[in-house]
């Protein structure tokens, strides 16, 4: 390709204005916005993302004190909401807005003009042919024009020729290739805007009630108000898992499956159902996914006296695919303070030279193992403490010991005891209201549709002319032209051929003989 | 059949294929070579033309070339049969195991794989009962051995039941399009390929591969071939992202899988633009081609075994 020097344009504002919208709307523009788009991507698949891991994210920063805060800064751990990547996708929707705007005015006005008029010699086309018909000039046309019109030609008829021509949808479904990706775009940012999603840990037995308060985690748009939660309700009654025991994929998930009763607003009928990874629970618009699971050991505190002064289940969070689970239990109104950090591991290993490691995810031979803690644990400072954290700071270690369901372990210097019971399972759930997401899906039929439509549809123009030989028929010209060479012009002439010849009752032309040819 | 012998068949089946692609890719081999020595030849005559009225008539150059082409010829058909074959057998492979699982045999990677080989040899030879892709056997025919014994060595694993996330008959639709979008993204890489070592050497006037068509054919095909595809695999996003929505609670949720699925699309979406950019449209959209190819691997090998995905259901 050879390089001219550019010709600048004067560079006056409005000059510049168009200069540069004219580079962003070109094509090689937004070529290589597509691959900025594409390498843009990349990072948020090697680096963890807050929204999807942000105690990842934590760990990693802290992992790397030199480079943590410098990728950090610069957006790498949220990648997709960064500001970075922001331009690259808004540059590139720009671009393909000033690249589809003018193409649609261009193909409004193409759609309503007549197909352009027939050339002068038309034997000149690579594709075109010439033979005679022992017919009228005015049959013949007759015959052509409704063989083109009820294969859906545009065309135009004169007393000499025909011009036609067809595959207007090839354009148009790429114009709308190119705005439903536009709708697509809005749909996202209906349901970033409008939309929240919630997680929350219920135990068996418990309940939960959809209000901002029960959730234990839960972020909405800019536009989602508390109030528009709608105030449903449901009970978990019953967590039923199972895992692959055979020796493929062991310890794989091969059910997973919640049972709940729920209300869809209180004082209304309570209604049972069943929630699974793949079919949630819809109520109002919002829908509850079942996403995750694990174990909560039930356990009883008792004090120096004897009274009883916990009783409960509490959440353990799974650590590893065998459900080796970690959690604390705090009693804060024991005097000293007692608080325990536990281990619990559905299976236990069958030697303890790796520490507590559960070696399958079900509960063959539950255990927790616990190290308890005497003191202050730091709550009269007011400063809001993770229920998953023991602040050991200002406690003393009592010791460490391993309990299976049943069994008490008797504190040292008569500090209380502490007795597993046995173990509930939990589940947990997210609960989202998208309100973007069908006009997302709408714009992905509809992109889906117009591609396919402009990469299989060949736009293609016909003519036909017409004159009468000494003898009362007709010889016939006909010529086909189109912008891409799958386009089947040579079968397309062959039909008109056929449908005219069959005027005069000659036998169709010999058909071209079924060659296989490479392309 | 019980179990055992289920399992035995299908993996006999697969290691039956694969020694039946090996003669076919060495057959292939041959026949590539053949066309290659016979042009090298050809260079180096030079033709004599006579001239009788105006009729230039050019002398068929003198020498061994259709006893080497004829031996060539006869090793593509060969190799095409067996390829046939191959086919036929792996097919059988995937069916069994299939049924050995009581499911879709798409649970795995290494299903998934041996899937995989049956979309590209299934996509070229669809294409060969319209076209003569003798010369492509080649190209086809060791990707589809290296995808195979990567499954029967590193990604091999019994069959066991879906975990719950895969329970779905989404997973029918969207892995089947994957497939398919496999089989077609692998042809289009392999044409994309040749036709840059084509269209250099047509550029320095060298002996060309003889059996390969043109550069130019090539890079039209290339582009067929991928405006077949790049439908089916925004199909296969979309399907994949209406079914997030339904498991996972939301349909985009930047998971290192979909975003690679993601990049995948933007680099074939770039190379459908860059077929109709003035000075992309040559070696360059080829290249892209090969990118996009390139990030397919990626996100089939790549993410599954080294990232920690949503989609981590290799059984590896």
């Amino acid at each position: 390709m050879s390089i001219k020097a550019p010709t600048l344009p004067p560079m006056d504002t409005l000059g510049f204005l168009r200069y540069t919208w004219r580079q962003l709307t070109s094509m090689k523009t937004a070529l290589i916005l597509l691959f900025l788009l594409a390498v843009a991507s990349v990072p948020g698949s090697i680096f963890p993302q807050r929204g999807n891991n942000p105690l990842r994210v934590n760990e990693w920063i802290a992992q790397s004190p030199t480079f943590g805060p410098i990728f950090n800064a610069m957006g790498f751990f949220d990648v997709y909401s960064s500001p970075w990547f922001a331009a690259v996708y808004l540059l590139l929707f720009i671009s393909l807005i000033g690249c589809v705007l003018p193409r649609t005015k261009v193909h409004w006005r193409a759609m309503l003009a007549p197909p352009p008029p027939v050339p002068r010699n038309l034997l000149r086309f690579p594709e075109s042919m010439e033979f005679e018909v022992d017919a009228p000039t005015g049959a013949v046309l007759a015959r052509a024009n409704a063989h083109l019109s009820s294969r859906r030609w545009r065309l135009v008829l004169t007393e000499k020729s025909i011009a036609a021509e067809k595959g207007f949808l090839r354009e148009t479904g790429n114009l709308v290739f190119h705005f439903s990706l536009i709708l697509i775009l809005v749909g996202v940012a209906v349901g970033g805007l409008f939309g929240w999603k919630g997680n929350v840990i219920v135990r068996e037995g418990q309940g939960f009630a959809n209000t901002l308060t029960q959730y234990d985690a839960w972020g909405g748009g800019r536009f989602t108000g508390a109030a528009r939660l709608s105030p449903f309700s449901f009970t978990l009654d019953e967590f039923n898992v199972d895992f692959e025991r055979g020796a493929a994929q062991r310890g794989s998930p091969s059910l997973f499956e919640a049972d709940v009763t729920y209300r869809r607003s209180p004082g209304t009928v309570a209604e049972s159902t069943r929630i699974e990874v793949n079919s949630p629970l819809a109520i109002d618009g919002a829908k509850v996914f079942l996403v995750g699971h694990g174990y909560a050991p039930k356990i009883v505190v008792r004090d120096a006296s004897g009274s009883i002064v916990f009783d409960d289940s509490v959440v353990f969070l799974p650590q590893d695919g065998n459900f080796t689970s970690t959690g604390v239990v705090k009693i804060p109104d024991s005097d000293p303070q007692l608080g325990f950090q536990g281990i619990f591991v559905p299976t236990a290993a069958s030697n303890n030279l790796r520490g507590p490691i559960s070696i399958f995810p079900g509960p063959d031979d539950p255990a927790v193992f616990l190290s308890a803690w005497r003191g202050d644990m730091g709550l009269d400072a007011g400063a809001p403490q993770s229920v998953y954290r023991l602040d050991t700071a200002a406690m003393e270690q009592l010791g460490i010991d391993a309990l299976s369901p049943g069994q008490t372990w008797v504190l040292p210097d008569g500090s209380g005891a502490i007795e597993l019971t046995g173990f509930e399972r939990w589940a947990s759930f997210q609960i989202a209201f998208d309100p973007g997401k069908e006009i997302a899906l709408l714009g992905a039929i509809l992109a889906m549709t117009g591609l396919m439509l402009s990469l299989f549809i060949r736009r293609r123009r016909v003519w036909i002319t017409v004159a009468a030989t000494a003898g009362g028929g007709t010889v016939v010209q006909m010529a086909g032209l189109a912008r891409i060479e799958s386009a089947d012009l040579p079968g397309e002439l062959q039909l008109i051929r056929e449908a005219v010849s069959d005027l005069a009752g000659i036998p169709s032309a010999t058909t071209a003989p079924d060659v296989k040819e490479w392309m | 059949m019980n179990a055992t012998q289920l399992a035995g068949a299908s993996n006999a089946a697969v290691y039956a294929s694969m020694v039946i692609l090996t003669l076919a890719m060495v057959l292939f081999a041959i026949s590539f070579a053949a066309g290659r020595r016979r042009t090298g030849i050809v260079q180096t005559q030079v033709p004599i033309s006579a001239s009788i009225g105006s009729t230039a008539l050019l002398t068929r150059p003198a020498l061994d070339a259709p006893t080497e082409d004829e031996a060539g010829r006869k090793s593509a058909n060969i190799g095409m049969s067996l390829t046939w074959l191959g086919f036929v057998v792996l097919l059988v492979g995937v069916v069994l195991r299939g049924v050995w699982a009581g499911r879709v045999p798409w649970g795995n990677m290494y299903e998934f794989s041996i899937s995989t080989a049956v979309g590209i040899l299934g996509a070229f030879l669809i294409v060969s009962l319209r076209r003569d892709v003798r010369w492509l056997g080649l190209f086809i025919v060791i990707p589809t051995l290296l995808t195979l014994g990567l499954a029967v060595t590193v990604l091999y694993t019994e069959a066991a039941q879906l975990v719950p996330a895969l329970k779905s008959y989404w997973l029918v639709i969207h892995v089947a399009a994957a497939i398919i979008c496999a089989g077609a993204f692998t042809l289009a890489a392999a044409t994309a390929g040749l036709s840059l070592v084509q269209g250099r050497a047509e550029r320095r006037g060298k002996a060309a591969m003889a059996k390969v068509p043109s550069a130019e054919k090539l890079r039209t095909f290339t582009y067929r071939v991928l405006a077949f595809a790049f439908p089916l695999w925004t199909f296969a996003v979309v399907a994949g992202a209406i079914w997030a929505e339904n498991a996972w609670g939301r349909y985009w949720g930047w998971d290192p899988k979909e975003t690679w699925a993601f990049i995948t699309w933007v680099i074939y979406a770039a190379y459908l633009h860059a077929r109709s950019t003035i000075g992309w449209r040559g070696d360059r959209a080829s290249w892209v081609a090969i990118a996009g190819w390139a990030a397919f691997l990626i996100n089939y090998f790549g993410v599954n075994i080294f990232v920690n995905s949503l989609h981590g259901y290799s059984g590896v």
